[in-house]
């Protein structure tokens, strides 16, 4: 681009003279201060601290990459521009060939989704919800790092919808056929779980669990072998789609300003090539947040494994029963501990056991009794993950002049709850939010997150078209006002 | 604060759209672009850092300049000539 000139503010004075540096070293020795408060109690809550300071590390990429899957998918239907779906696409295949290397040293905490046509449904609704969010599930909290409360009361909307669609019953369990309270039913599941009411109880035992999840190495009979690992789950699976998404990208979004920027009428296959490696550099900022998340997600993977092979366990319940915390776990003393980056389940335990301190139990449902626990927020690990990421994003945000408090209006409260709670319900549906059910699983030769990663397409081209058409009404309806 | 779009002299605009957040300022970026002529300089106040972002590459697909930019406390000022 000509003629840009930056005309940033004065920069003069030493490093702690600017007030946004000391406030960003004060979060960061806040966090410091927390973690050596935690091993003083136990020094086995460096497990937690595992999740809080990766957290914090995704934190400041994602906001000094302004790091957003919503913008992936959005800004390409809206202003087509790719820059960030670029990004996810450099992310992914960092992230797969860390993952590789983590899963043949035996430390990879990986586990398949069930694939069918409930991600398609879930992850469709989940999309359309982030047109209206303005981010994803890790954007939000990053956002809500650079003070904007929209994106705080998207957390929040997302954490109570998810809990409510996985403990509720009544007239919800209409929405689900027979035939799965039958399956669920013969599922011989504890009495207190009560797996035939509550529909997503039904939903999950009667539907979930009889469809298979798997890696593509595991589909050909190869999930123990070197080639079966680097070429299937690995190549196949995460680096060629990559590498077919971005020339899709060059093709139809970048290609031809290119083209006529650099003056190529006649492009030779060199030129081509150029061409989508300047679409990959030209936001450097983007390309560098990827390449850094995708590393660090694959190495947060190998931390956890390594942990759980130190202490003997399988997850973090078990480490909490030895350490005398018996409060909220499930039936299995299990609690929700993923070992690699996943953003939605924990928000919806922050939900759940906020409702229970109200009086509301639903620790008789499969997602929490079973499965995921009700832990106190001051024991829930991955729940630090995501405080982890906005105060990480808060320490880059301070530091570079960017952290400004944004109070919601009435119309950005209606877009952020309304779209929170789809993303709640979308993904609680696909099980899983664009990190979880997608950027996990494609890394780790689990092909059900393409088919996520093609339902929230769909939901944000649908979400795209019904924002824009709500933005023509408002404008005409304010011309005399803004007159645009 | 609501949105405002005005005309600030010949040639000139002002688009404000502190407060919003994604997908609003670059999709208000998007419609106040189509609306000037060419030539014409935009001024766009925003406050959500990453719709920067992807102003920016809006206006280099287009060919628009991005002529200046104002950046600090949380706000940024930038000024767009329409290509």
């Amino acid at each position: 681009m000509s003629g840009v000139a930056t005309a940033g503010v004065a920069s003069g004075g030493s490093w702690f003279s600017r007030k946004g540096n000391l406030q960003a070293l004060g979060v960061f020795l806040f966090v410091v201060a927390g973690s050596v408060w935690a091993l003083a109690l136990d020094t086995r809550f460096v497990y937690m601290l595992v999740y809080v300071w990766f957290g914090l590390a995704y934190g400041m990429l994602l906001q000094y990459g302004r790091f957003c899957m919503a913008s992936a998918v959005r800004d390409l239907f809206a202003v087509k521009v790719p820059r960030m779906a670029v990004g996810m696409m450099i992310a992914v295949a960092l992230y797969a060939v860390v993952a590789a290397i983590v899963t043949l040293s035996g430390f990879s905490t990986f586990h398949p989704n069930a694939m069918g046509w409930h991600i398609v449904v879930g992850a469709a609704i989940f999309g359309f919800g982030i047109v209206f969010t303005g981010g994803c599930a890790s954007g939000s909290l990053y956002k809500a790092g650079e003070g904007n409360m929209n994106s705080m009361l998207v957390v929040i909307a997302i954490s109570f919808a998810q809990a409510i669609v996985v403990s509720a019953s009544g007239w919800w369990d209409r929405l689900v056929p027979a035939s799965w309270v039958a399956a669920a039913a013969a599922q011989d599941m504890p009495a207190e779980l009560t797996v035939t009411e509550g529909w997503f109880d039904i939903f999950t035992a009667g539907h979930i669990w009889g469809l298979k999840g798997t890696t593509t190495a595991e589909i050909f009979g190869m999930a123990e072998s070197v080639a079966g690992i680097v070429w299937l789950n690995t190549f196949l699976t995460a680096i060629l789609p990559v590498a077919l998404i971005l020339i899709a990208l060059y093709v139809f979004y970048y290609r031809k300003g290119y083209l006529r920027r650099s003056g190529k009428a006649a492009p030779s296959f060199g030129d081509e090539l150029a061409g989508i490696w300047a679409m990959c550099t030209s936001s450097k900022n983007t390309a560098l947040a990827g390449i850094g998340l995708g590393i660090l997600a694959g190495l947060h993977m190998y931390v956890t494994g390594a942990l759980r092979e130190h202490y003997g366990i399988f997850n973090f319940g078990e480490l909490l029963v030895a350490m005398g915390y018996t409060n909220g776990l499930s039936i299995q003393d299990t609690v929700f501990d993923p070992g690699y980056w996943y953003i939605t389940t924990q928000e919806a335990q922050w939900g759940g056991w906020i409702m229970q301190k109200l009086g509301i139990d639903s620790m008789d449902s499969i997602f929490f009794g079973l499965d995921n626990g009700l832990p106190n927020p001051l024991l829930n690990a991955p729940g630090f993950m995501s405080i982890g990421i906005i105060l990480g994003a808060s320490v880059m945000a301070l530091s570079r002049r960017e952290f400004k408090w944004k109070m919601p209006t009435w119309e950005t409260a209606f877009f952020a709850i309304v779209g929170g709670t789809l993303m709640g319900i979308g993904a609680r549906l696909a099980m899983g939010c664009n990190i979880g059910a997608f950027f996990a699983t494609v890394t780790n030769g689990d092909p059900s997150g393409w088919v996520f990663l093609i339902g929230m397409t769909l939901g944000a081209f649908v979400g795209v078209k019904v924002f824009t058409w709500w933005m023509d009404w408002s404008s005409a309806r304010k011309a005399s006002e803004c007159g645009l | 604060m609501a949105m405002s779009f005005n005309k600030t002299g010949d040639h000139e605009w002002e688009l404000n759209v502190c407060g919003y957040t994604c997908p609003h300022p670059q999709m208000y970026t998007k419609k106040a672009l189509q609306k000037i002529e060419s030539g014409d300089v935009l001024s766009l106040i925003f406050d959500n850092p990453s719709s920067g972002e992807s102003i920016q590459a809006m206006c280099e697909a287009e060919g628009s300049d991005l002529i200046d930019r104002q950046e600090g406390s949380g706000s940024f000022i930038w000024k767009i000539r329409k290509a």
